[in-house]
């Protein structure tokens, strides 16, 4: 892939003036979308909506280490010169908590009732390449199996996806290494980079091309474009981590019973943080909740975990009955068994599992120890 | 349906009434069962007197005192099924602090007139006196997590009480994490859920009031304490608070003097 191409691989390239986005903004709510996006909390850029311009993190940044994060001041008013954070879109497609149906107890019969509550339209901005592909992977996930999950899938056609290639990475990014960015290539209806004063708007989709409509813009000229593609390769060339992919699966199969699965065991909570902030993970456990007066029940889906001992508990026990089996279970799904089901692997490199990790146990770095006492 | 309605009974020991309190919290709640359950015993509430058996017992409290121990066993032999709850019933309470040091001393500490005192060595779970069918934990016990215990044995489940670590509740909230974003300490990677992860969600580290999750690796996080600079005897107080009759925790708070 040559990093310095243009910039759409369909449709046009316009430049906005910076401010110009809150009228895109406007637009979408206008329009019936429930618009989300970072925004600041109290302790770290978290997703949630987003109304106006001001609600972005404007000047803000982010310094994230293995089990480290802190909110910073920017010298300068960039609107997104932040890496991503805890939260991910996943919150939207696929929340944590779902009542996928209820039941209803008669005398001589009962009837179930399937969830049919409105589903908001979303519109996500400020997606990251990492996140567009972590997307495509729940896709395969929850729609392109032989059973599609109707919650997923409501959610999922109706999101409308504002990308914004990153002008920054964490310390904890790795995406160029297991090549899912920083470059958005795919999976969004509208793209930005940041410029100084602009944005460059790729639009890809008929959809992006609506919001767009009648929004003051101007063509991209050439040394914009130049300059546009400039700042993403900057970002790539700045990033610290990564993990060696090569013959990973079988790697890791030849491994299982390496001693650094005990030396890991010991520093891991097993607190499921990693698999939670993780943009992929799926896991969820069903619960049955009845009513006190007895008259009905509801089915509900949270999220579950690997790292949740009582996960693998099954009649007969549980077959996950200590840390390093659970640890093992995770990294050897995300960068192994993941790609024997879905064909990729589970891991797009955001980096989330290493910063959120309350002890900073590092994804990369088990992945290399076992390589590395291999070779 | 015409079954019969089971009968429940609320007894108190050792405790602060916390836990009573979260029951009372359920008033709007207890209406939708007042057809489906009879409260037989429950002084904090009614005033009728201790009669017969009871098909479901909550215990709240510690023993703590010699006759507490008569008392528990006559509980246990009226009742059916027997559900410990909150911090002191299971694992010793507040009160249990004095179990780390001489009863003497923590007398002496406490009374004017000490020879009035007739107590127990040690604070003690009710499960070191009687067999407990099921407990509920937390200092005080979530009121929804015992309306769902009491939902559930309504319609003849067996009641799932989980015991996973806090965390996975702080992000089922989509809590931002006070250890990683504020180098805060939070006891939430070792703790049993059930409160859905409160204080997290006000901004503070969870000091375990729930006991302990299921395997804490307590010696990490401990560890992770250190790093970030939490003073020794602060770790001990940590995991010495409501639990001492978790023998990982007590044993990890002895690790840090
Ligand atoms: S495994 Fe870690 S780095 Fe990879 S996608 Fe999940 S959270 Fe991101
Ligand atoms: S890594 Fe664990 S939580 Fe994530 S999808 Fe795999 S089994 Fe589930
Ligand atoms: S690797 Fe870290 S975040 Fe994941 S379960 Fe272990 S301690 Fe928790
Ligand atoms: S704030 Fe506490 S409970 Fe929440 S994820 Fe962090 S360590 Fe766990
Ligand atoms: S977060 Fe911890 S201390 Fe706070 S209520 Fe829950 S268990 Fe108790």
């Amino acid at each position: 892939m040559n990093s310095s191409a243009g910039i759409a691989p369909t449709g046009e390239t316009v430049v906005i003036e910076k401010p110009v986005l809150g009228a895109i903004i406007d637009r979408l709510w206008r329009d019936g979308y429930t618009v989300v996006g970072p925004t600041l909390a109290e302790s770290a850029i978290v997703i949630d909506q987003v109304r106006a311009i001001d609600d972005l993190p404007i000047g803000w940044t982010d310094e994230q280490e293995a089990g480290m994060y802190r909110l910073r001041r920017r010298e300068d008013r960039a609107y997104f010169g932040y890496a991503v954070g805890p939260h991910s879109w996943k919150q939207y497609l696929f929340p944590p908590k779902t009542t996928l149906y209820s039941i209803e107890f008669h005398a001589d019969a009962m009837t179930v009732k399937p969830n049919v509550d409105p589903v908001p339209s979303y519109a996500f901005l400020g997606v990251r390449s990492c996140d567009l592909h972590a997307i495509e992977i729940q896709d395969r996930v929850f729609l392109h199996g032989p059973y599609v999950d109707r919650h997923y899938q409501a959610r999922r056609e109706k999101a409308l996806i504002i990308a914004v290639h990153c002008a920054v990475a964490a310390s904890t990014c790795f995406c160029a290494s297991m090549g899912t960015g920083p470059r958005s290539v795919r999976g969004f209806d509208l793209a930005l980079t940041e410029l100084e004063g602009e944005f460059l708007v790729e639009i890809a989709t008929p959809r992006g091309a609506a919001i767009c409509d009648g929004i003051p813009s101007r063509a991209a000229t050439g040394y914009e474009l130049g300059a546009a593609a400039r700042i993403v390769d900057k970002t790539r060339d700045s990033m610290k981590r990564s993990l060696n992919t090569n013959g990973l699966p079988d790697l890791l199969y030849q491994n299982l019973e390496h001693p650094r699965w005990d030396q890991v065991a010991e520093r891991c909570l097993s607190c499921t943080n990693c698999t939670m902030v993780c943009p992929t993970c799926f896991c969820h456990a069903l619960e049955d909740v009845p009513a006190l007066d007895g008259a009905s029940s509801e089915k509900i889906r949270q999220w579950d975990s690997c790292f949740n001992p009582d996960h693998a508990h099954m009649a007969g026990g549980n077959n996950r009955p200590d840390i390093r089996s659970r640890y093992r279970q995770w990294l050897t799904h995300k960068l192994a068994s993941w790609v024997d089901q879905y064909g990729v692997s589970g891991c797009v490199g955001c980096g989330r599992c290493v910063t959120w990790c309350p002890v900073g146990i590092d994804i990369t770095e088990e992945a290399a120890a076992i390589r590395g006492d291999q070779q | 349906m015409n079954v019969p309605r089971p009968r429940l009974g609320v007894f108190k020991f050792a405790s602060c009434d916390g836990c009573q309190l979260s029951i009372l919290d359920c008033e709007d709640e207890i209406l939708a069962v007042a057809d489906r359950v009879e409260i037989a015993y429950f002084l904090e509430a009614t005033r009728r007197p201790l009669e017969g058996g009871f098909d479901v017992s909550l215990v709240e409290g510690s023993i703590s005192s010699p006759e507490q121990i008569d008392q528990i066993k006559d509980v246990r032999e009226r009742s059916k099924f027997i559900v410990a709850i909150g911090a002191c019933a299971n694992g010793g309470g507040i009160q249990g602090l004095r179990n780390f040091i001489s009863i003497e001393e923590s007398i002496a500490a406490v009374y004017a007139n000490p020879s009035y005192v007739k107590t127990l060595e040690k604070s003690r779970p009710i499960a070191d006196f009687i067999t407990v069918d099921l407990e509920l934990q937390g200092c005080p016990i979530n009121k929804y997590q015992l309306l769902n215990v009491i939902a559930q044995m309504l319609v003849g489940a067996k009641p799932r009480v989980p015991d996973h670590a806090v965390c996975l509740d702080c992000k089922r909230r989509n809590i931002v994490c006070v250890v990683v974003s504020q180098g805060k300490a939070c006891m939430g990677p070792v703790t049993s859920t059930g409160c859905e992860a409160l204080c997290p969600a006000h901004d503070r580290g969870c000091f375990a009031c729930y006991g302990p999750s299921h395997q804490p690796n307590t010696a990490a996080l401990a560890s992770r304490f250190e790093s970030i600079g939490v003073p020794s005897d602060q770790i001990r107080r940590f995991f010495h608070a409501f639990y001492s009759t978790s023998q990982e925790f007590v044993a990890e708070g002895l690790r840090h003097v």
